[in-house]
């Protein structure tokens, strides 16, 4: 069988596997324009804000790709592109080499369905609340048609209840019982109800506590080594994104901004904005790094700047940056990026260190 | 860890869970609300009487008013216990038969108020029953499905909340009466006033669960149900109705006092349940005719059952929205 | 920052704000809940103060007991908070709303909804200014305007006829900074400041409220659930769980090294970049809800290091070095004592 070939080479370390995922050129777009009548009285043409605009990147199985950036990026919109709660206005995602695209009906998606699954992030609506936990972790095993016996399907519940740590009586009781991490333990434990092999996480930590964090990445570490999980992982968070990833992309204004190898995004940061964002975290070793803070904020994703969408905040931008959108060029690391000034080579590193004011 | 013999799973079954979701209901904050509103709890207690009379009125009531034949005239026009009746320059006493007095043709208003309040609930009910139904139902598949089908069910409601109730009502029995013959008309006359007046109040459920819907739609449990690749009809009837029913029992409560007073009003109005099975609203408009000739109880008697009875709702559906809404507590 | 490491000082004397066995409890149906559970700390004139803990902690429970704005059914129902020795926690209402605005300001999580979306933002800075002071509108107009370009904000004397939406997240989360200190407010208590806001803007906050209550002479009670911002902000720290202080103490001694095992736990298990861990350090199971909350120290049925003490005597604060720590780990003459964790 083909997906045991892919698992097995994920697990054997190599990272030139058939991605389980590709995403080429994928874009969104949504209609925020007023209503008909109010255009046509205000001579306004239609709005559209492009949310995803253009991304392509691939994920190879048994690996953890993330996407970061700040509100606004389109990150989730991604994610939820990916699992195909939205349809895409452009581009195309190819899972495990089929395009998702070419599935029409729910019965030509069923089959993808069961092998793909998603944890959202408020874990107090992400659980039907009138549902007791068992139905909730059930549904997908019902949906599918993968289990009818009502006994077997009670053990399977059961099963999936300890393999997210909780006990298989917690099956009996209701949402509100449960604390937050609990109740995405919850969530993940459907998610994986039927087999997955791909989970695409939107900030599944993010309405966490940290000591609850932390058990919650544990967890799903552990989940990933056991089951051969291929994660999508969404966060704002650059340490978390640091701890769980293999792969990063960096994503401002819809556009992937930078990506490669999580070492080489966190060690040699490329794109200004990258740096940026890394400067920004705060600095918990009280190592007495200095930081500069970057002027500015994310500027609406309805009227986003011309060429570069980062030129307004870029230390580095001139005419060609406010004019042109950067192609993606390869970084001597084997990432991807986009930036006028590095693919000019006028970023050097005396440059940086001058412009961050590290003389 | 060692798994005790207590712990092994144990699916309760359908009387365990009634067990567990009653001890449920009264721990809960409901119910809590409910035992600290002293108005609530006589406004239950007088809902569940009017509920009980009207459902026990054939045993209760002392004569079988609906039977035409068993009036006696001689009984006629008799004042209520503890009144005396001038009529016609004549003093009539009272007869400890009827205590609140009977009408010009010997019934006992009694009892007729006893069907009365019957006839009324069981409209009411009836109309408020189909009402939320089909308004739930339209709201969740608008809120759900959006775009076309949501701006075409929500332009019907506006053009439908143009029409006053009683319009309906009137237009509806006007229709009817010319194209169906009297006998018919007759007959059909309760299911076309509960459509009248069910027709009327749909928009409230619809565009109350659209507003939910769209608010539970968008929630990540919905989400995940799709992502699973569950039917949008199943979502939509397993996931979305069940949160969205708090408002619809809030709105089911306050339109019954509504519908019971708009049946009262279209049958005053002479449009409303046949003469010969008079609801609170028929009493009343009978009972008018003869209010100038000092036959007053005929027309007060049914008033306050009726005021009363509609308080009586009113204030339990508005205790009800307040418990249900929990920005209020 | 390295001055700052023996901020601690022996006597409470010249103290700006103290807090003394504060209890706020809320009476429910079911019982009297403890949101704070008789903490004590203080904090020096001109000094930032962090209050650190995870959601249900009590932090924010104790910042609004300190400014009176405890939503009823909640009251203060043991304790005292003194303000340069003055009793502030039995106040009339119209005395505490006085030093609310003068003495105390405020800085909340949500920047949009402190302001008022109705008025512009030179009216709520014009209304602060003169409800405390005896400046004319031109007065507290110009004071306004050189408040706005203070926090940073471009162009200030077009900015402050316009609308609170006019403005993006960040900045006005700056407009509700010079609101707080808009009249030289001894204290500033800022709850969450900068937890709804972007990264890259959050950084951006932290410096601004830093540099300004140093300039101001302001000291800061800074809540937040971010160890981080703790870390770059505050000088001294008090850890808070279940409602009581587990931790106080200067900031690079808590933070390095923690001595109560919560803390302790709670620095391992947050991810940092460059730190390459397969495994977060993991504190097992999550805070007790405060209905309950176990007898003793309230952390140990978490605490790896718990012994039978810890399970019927509720700890309190010992000093230990510059540190003080509710954990009997540290009581004089205790065996168990080891020094360091992990």
């Amino acid at each position: 069988m083909a997906d045991a070939a892919v698992a097995q080479a994920a697990r054997s370390g190599t990272d030139d596997v058939r991605p389980l995922v590709r995403v080429e050129g994928l874009a969104k777009h949504f209609d925020v324009s007023p209503p008909w009548l109010t255009r046509v009285l205000r001579h306004e043409d239609r709005t559209l804000v492009r949310a995803v605009d253009g991304v392509s990147f691939d994920i190879p199985a048994g690996r953890t790709f993330s996407l970061v950036g700040e509100s606004g990026c389109g990150k989730s919109t991604v994610a939820r592109l990916v699992v195909g709660l939205y349809n895409p206005t452009a581009g195309e995602v190819e899972f495990d080499g089929v395009s998702m695209a070419n599935l029409k009906s729910r019965r030509e998606m069923a089959p993808i369905r069961k092998r793909l699954q998603m944890i959202f992030q408020d874990p107090y609506a992400s659980l039907n609340p009138r549902w007791r936990v068992a139905d909730i972790v059930a549904e997908p095993l019902r949906a599918h048609g993968l289990m009818t016996d009502r006994r077997a399907i009670q053990k399977r519940v059961g099963e999936l209840l300890e393999l997210v740590r909780l006990s298989a009586r917690d099956g009996e009781k209701f949402p509100h019982e449960f604390s937050g991490g609990q109740r995405q333990r919850i969530s993940i434990a459907r998610a994986l109800a039927s087999n997955p092999e791909f989970l695409v996480c939107d900030e599944p930590t993010s309405a966490l506590d940290v000591s609850v964090q932390a058990q919650i990445l544990n967890l799903m570490k552990d989940l990933q080594r056991e089951l051969g999980l291929t994660y999508l992982f969404i966060s704002h968070d650059l340490a978390v994104v640091y701890h769980i990833s293999d792969y990063v992309g960096v994503m401002y204004l819809g556009r992937l901004v930078e990506w490669g190898t999580a070492r080489d995004i966190f060690r040699r940061p490329q794109h200004p904005y990258t740096r940026m964002l890394l400067d920004a975290i705060p600095d918990l070793e009280m190592s007495g790094r200095q930081r500069i803070p970057v002027a500015g904020e994310v500027p609406s994703p309805i009227h986003p700047p011309s060429g570069c969408h980062f030129h307004p905040r870029c230390p580095f931008a001139n005419e060609r940056c406010k004019a042109e959108e950067p192609k993606a060029i390869a970084t001597p690391a084997g990432g991807k990026v986009r930036c006028h000034a590095i693919e000019e080579g006028r970023l050097t590193e005396e440059v940086v260190q001058h412009a961050l004011g590290r003389d | 860890m060692a798994i005790a013999p207590e712990e092994i799973q144990v699916s309760p079954g359908l009387f365990g869970r009634v067990i567990d979701g009653g001890r449920r209901f009264f721990d809960g904050d409901i119910f809590y609300a409910f035992k600290k509103s002293p108005l609530t709890i006589a406004a239950f207690v007088v809902t569940v009487l009017m509920f009980a009379i009207a459902l026990s009125a054939h045993w209760l009531a002392p004569f079988d008013t609906m039977n035409l034949s068993s009036l006696n005239l001689m009984d006629a026009r008799l004042p209520p216990i503890g009144w005396q009746f001038n009529d016609g320059g004549m003093m009539v006493d009272p007869d400890p038969r009827f205590l609140l007095g009977t009408d010009e043709q010997g019934r006992d208003l009694l009892s007729a108020m006893m069907f009365g309040l019957q006839i009324s609930l069981e409209v009411g009910f009836a109309s408020v029953i189909l009402a939320a139904v089909f308004g739930t139902l339209l709201g969740l598949v608008s809120g759900y499905a959006g775009g076309r089908v949501d701006s075409f069910i929500m332009r019907v409601a506006d053009v439908q909340l143009t029409f006053p109730a009683i319009l309906i009502a009137l237009l509806i029995d006007g229709a009817t009466r010319t194209m169906m013959d009297p006998d018919t008309h007759q007959a059909f006359k309760l299911p076309i006033l509960i459509l009248a007046i069910a027709a009327s109040q749909w928009v409230n459920f619809a565009r109350t669960v659209r507003g939910s819907t769209l608010v539970e739609k968008n929630k990540e449990y919905v989400q995940a149900a799709r992502v699973i690749g569950i039917r949008p009809s199943l979502i939509m009837i397993r996931h979305v109705l069940p949160n969205v029913l708090g408002p619809v029992l809030v709105i089911a409560t306050l339109s019954l006092a509504i519908a019971i007073l708009t049946e009262a009003t279209l049958s005053f109005l002479g449009v409303g349940v046949p003469a010969t099975e008079p609801s609170l609203g028929t009493l009343i408009r009978l009972g008018q005719n003869v209010l100038f000739s000092g036959m007053w109880w005929l027309t007060i008697y049914p008033s306050l059952v009726l005021v009363i009875l509609v308080l009586a709702v009113n204030l339990l559906g508005d205790w009800l929205r307040d418990a249900l809404n929990p920005r209020l507590r | 920052m390295a001055e700052n490491t023996t901020r601690e000082k022996p006597a409470r004397k010249g103290a700006l704000l103290e807090v003394e066995n504060l209890r706020v409890e809320f009476p429910t149906r079911r019982g009297t809940l403890t949101a704070v559970d008789d903490i004590s700390f203080h904090i020096d004139e001109g000094e930032v103060l962090g209050v650190v803990g995870e959601s249900g902690a009590g932090k924010s429970m104790t910042g609004t007991a300190i400014i009176g704005l405890l939503e009823p059914p909640g009251r203060i129902a043991g304790g005292e908070i003194r303000l340069d020795g003055r009793r502030i926690d039995n106040l009339p209402y119209e005395k505490l709303r006085r030093i609310r605005g003068r003495e105390i300001g405020m800085v909340f999580q949500d920047p949009l909804t402190s302001l008022n979306p109705l008025y512009t933002v030179g009216h709520q800075l014009i209304e602060t200014i003169q409800t405390h002071t005896d400046m004319s509108e031109s007065q507290a107009r110009r004071r306004a305007i050189d408040l706005l370009a203070e926090v940073g904000i471009p162009a200030p004397e077009r900015r402050i006829d316009q609308y609170p939406h006019q403005f993006s997240g960040g900045m006005r989360q700056r407009v509700v900074i010079a609101l707080a200190l808009c009249v030289n407010p001894r204290l500033v208590i800022a709850d969450e400041p900068t937890t709804a806001l972007d990264v890259s803007i959050q950084a951006q906050i932290i410096k601004l409220l830093k540099k300004l209550c140093s300039e101001h002479g302001a000291a800061v009670m800074l809540i937040t659930h971010d160890m981080g911002v703790i870390a770059e902000t505050a000088d001294r720290v008090a850890v808070m769980y279940s409602g009581r202080i587990a931790e106080v103490g200067p900031v690079r001694e808590v933070i390095r090294n923690a001595k109560h095992p919560y803390t302790h736990g709670l620095m391992g298990s947050i991810p940092m970049v460059g730190h390459d861990l397969d495994r977060l350090t993991q504190i097992e199971g999550s805070m007790p809800r405060l209905t309950e909350i176990p007898t003793g120290c309230p952390f140990n049925p978490r605490c790896p290091k718990v012994f039978e003490r810890c399970r019927h005597e509720r700890p309190e604060l010992i000093a230990v070095e510059d540190t003080r720590v509710a954990c009997w780990l540290y009581e004089e003459g205790e065996q168990r004592r080891t020094g360091s964790h992990g």
